[in-house]
């Protein structure tokens, strides 16, 4: 009876192998969908979809199923999704992933499982660090990377007093951090505001009474709206320079109108880069959704190019997990934001950009390049993490 | 700290409070006439601020956006009242904020459908997106426009609450709803007018702060609790109540926001007053709702009765 059994199991193991050849590789795409930073994951998935749908169906020429999840920024959520995304629909890959709360509360559950985590925004530091798997790759940026190519900018103008602002939780505290990583002086004065907080009156009539050289601040989202609002017409904007990550970006612009002209945001990929991937990408993406990509579409979109590539090296055999694992690492795509290459960490290697919020030539408000402080930078934890 | 900023900060507590006091007015009057617990009180303000923006951006004068976002909510408010909640009103408070609940989800998700999930643009008109200066600090003008509206509907509350035979039901109402409609009032026609009344008013709040916050789904929902606050410190059922009640955690919170982490920087370790500060002081609100219900349970200015 035992023979028996094992052989039925091996008769069925076998033809599920079989039957994976055949059947769409299901990949698993979990965002914030819904609520204040829905915005955020609807990039992301639209630009993922593009790469998709342009190959029809199929990413690295095998078809794919994708499964849309939306972790509503619950990290408990997130957590449920993951278990049924394992468990019942046995995806092999997990992308997406907006927020670094979210990111956090199902690393470890996922790359246990073996279950390959393609992060398309979030960039924690304790994975890049010590607790780094090699089965999570990331086709941002690791948090404080943005933060600090907007503090080496500040320290290369020479600005000598700079208040920062951010909300009062844990990544407001750490982008703080990463911009004084590179700048150097003093900052004139940190205020911390509770996150739940809409108007910010009481803290621009601080920072005026400060009168400082340049102001640092990280709003994200619905938050960022409001601010730039306020600070323009506080009358700060144009007196101090408003040097942001995520605040000003591609998804507040359209909201904020002109109360944003002038403000500068660093990140990793802006989209008015020059090379021919990244022109096709901002000219489809315009076309088929008529607004411009944020970088969060751009960082999917990145994210869907590596995937192509790394199912078509292994010919759609994600099951050979070190083949698979060698391919992802490989990163043989055309990254549209340039240079590309992932540190030991799964985290990319890449040069880091400010850009100033001005008219295009269309006559929109989009952002410009205007400065590489940091080229080919690796983030600041990759030697904490043991993976070679 | 200079004189010039404290004003300055008074201000911007006078400005969060006149706001404040709209959406309050029409709450309590709801509470107290009707007991009707009204969670959608919120998503009125939202509607308010979208039909503002979109008025804005389509005729481009801020005039023509008010009577919009206004007369908008109002005919909103009169329609959800006539089609749902008035079935509500003799239900107990559990199947009303299950109701309302529901109302605020469908809403979020009716403007996500209609205006996508982004927040969407809206500026104060050109004449007063500039500064006045005082005392040396340069204060928006366009607040400056808030508080006046807002001390202007005040005004127009009172004399309507006060002064006229509606206001006179509407207090009545107020302090004793069964005694009103036994004397053959149309309480019914009262309760609609009134909800429609607050729902106009919360439009109003939504279009005056869409220039200065993110018009996007779910904005209602934080100034929902903080209008919760204002009412039960200021008294249930009670305008007054609410007015006093909006100007006073307008200005413990914008104060507060300000001063506490200076002060608590003058006492304690820099980095630690850094991040205990905006903690302690985005709680000052609810402390103060806390020691309002423990000494005087009814509220600081509730309704008189007799």
């Amino acid at each position: 009876m035992k023979a028996y059994l094992k052989l039925a199991a091996a008769t069925l193991l076998c033809m599920a192998s079989f039957a994976s050849a055949q059947t769409p590789i299901k990949i698993g795409f979990m965002a914030e969908l819904s609520g204040p930073q829905g915005a955020l994951g609807q990039d992301q998935y639209d630009a993922f979809m593009m790469v998709v749908q342009a190959n029809g169906g199929k990413l690295g020429g095998v078809p794919v199923e994708i499964l849309k999840e939306d972790s509503q920024l619950k990290p408990e959520v997130a957590v449920q999704i993951v278990d049924k995304l394992i468990e019942r629909d046995r995806v092999p890959i997990i992308t997406g992933l907006t927020f670094s709360n979210v990111l956090m509360a199902v690393f470890k559950k996922v790359v246990d499982k073996e279950v390959f985590l393609i992060g398309s925004n979030a960039g924690p530091s304790p994975i890049a660090g010590a607790q780094c798997s090699p089965y999570f790759f990331s086709t941002s940026w690791q948090n404080d990377q943005q933060a600090e190519v907007v503090g080496k900018y500040a320290s290369d103008k020479g600005y000598k007093r700079i208040v920062a602002m951010a909300p009062n939780y844990q990544a407001g505290k750490d982008f703080v951090a990463g911009f004084k990583r590179y700048y150097k002086p003093a900052l004139a004065n940190e205020i911390y505001t509770s996150l739940s907080q809409q108007d910010y009156s009481a803290e621009l009539a601080q920072v005026q009474a400060a009168n400082p050289d340049a102001v640092f601040v990280f709003y994200p989202g619905g938050l960022g709206v409001n601010f730039v609002k306020q600070y323009a017409q506080a009358g700060l904007k144009g007196k101090y320079p408003l040097l942001n990550i995520s605040t000003t970006d591609g998804i507040n612009l359209p909201a904020q109108g002109d109360a944003a002209l002038g403000a500068v945001l660093g990140t990793a990929w802006g989209p008015d880069f020059k090379n021919p991937q990244n022109q096709k990408f901002v000219a489809e993406f315009e076309a088929k959704f008529k607004r411009i990509p944020s970088q969060y579409a751009a960082q999917a979109y990145d994210s869907a190019l590596l995937l192509d590539s790394a199912i078509a090296k292994v010919k759609g055999n994600v099951a050979d997990k070190k083949a698979f694992m060698a391919a992802l690492r490989a990163a043989d795509f055309k990254s549209i934001r340039g240079d590309f290459k992932f540190n030991v960490n799964g985290y990319p290697i890449q040069d880091l950009h400010v850009f100033e919020v001005a008219k295009d030539d269309k006559g929109r408000n989009s952002l410009k390049t205007i400065a590489t402080p940091l080229k080919a930078d690796k983030d600041g934890y990759f030697d904490k993490c043991p993976l070679k | 700290m200079t004189w010039g900023l404290f004003l300055t900060q008074v201000l911007n507590g006078l400005q969060l409070g006149v706001l404040l006091f709209l959406l309050a007015a029409g709450l309590t009057l709801v509470f107290g006439i009707m007991n009707f617990v009204n969670l959608a009180h919120g998503s009125l303000y939202m509607m308010g601020a979208y039909f503002g923006a979109a008025a804005f951006a389509a005729t481009g004068s801020f005039i023509a956006a008010g009577a919009i976002a206004v007369v908008g909510t109002l005919v909103l408010g009169f329609a959800i009242e006539r089609v749902a909640l008035m079935r509500l009103y003799s239900r107990d408070h559990l199947d009303q904020v299950l109701a309302t609940f529901g109302l605020i989800l469908v809403f979020n998700e009716v403007v996500r459908y209609l205006w996508g999930p982004s927040s969407i643009y809206m500026n104060a008109p050109e004449a007063l997106s500039g500064q006045v200066t005082l005392f040396g600090l340069n204060y928006p003008s366009y607040r400056f426009a808030i508080i006046a509206a807002g001390l202007t509907v005040a005004a127009g509350l009172y004399l309507l609450i006060n002064k006229t035979r509606l206001g006179m039901l509407i207090r009545a109402g107020a302090s004793n709803a069964e005694m009103v409609s036994a004397l053959g009032v149309d309480i019914k026609f009262l309760n609609t007018m009134v909800f429609a009344m607050g729902a106009g008013l919360a439009g109003l709040a939504g279009l005056m702060a869409g220039p200065i916050l993110s018009v996007q789904p779910g904005m209602g929902e934080p100034v929902l609790i903080l209008t919760l606050v204002v009412i039960v410190t200021g008294g249930i059922g009670s305008i007054r109540g609410a007015f006093y009640g909006a100007l006073i955690v307008g200005l413990v919170d914008t104060v507060g926001r300000a001063f506490l982490p200076i002060l608590l920087q003058m006492t304690i370790e820099r980095s630690i007053a850094q991040a205990a500060g905006p903690a302690i002081a985005s709680m000052l609100i609810y402390l103060l709702m806390a020691v309002v219900l423990a000494l005087r349970p009814q509220g600081l200015f509730p309704v008189r009765h007799g």
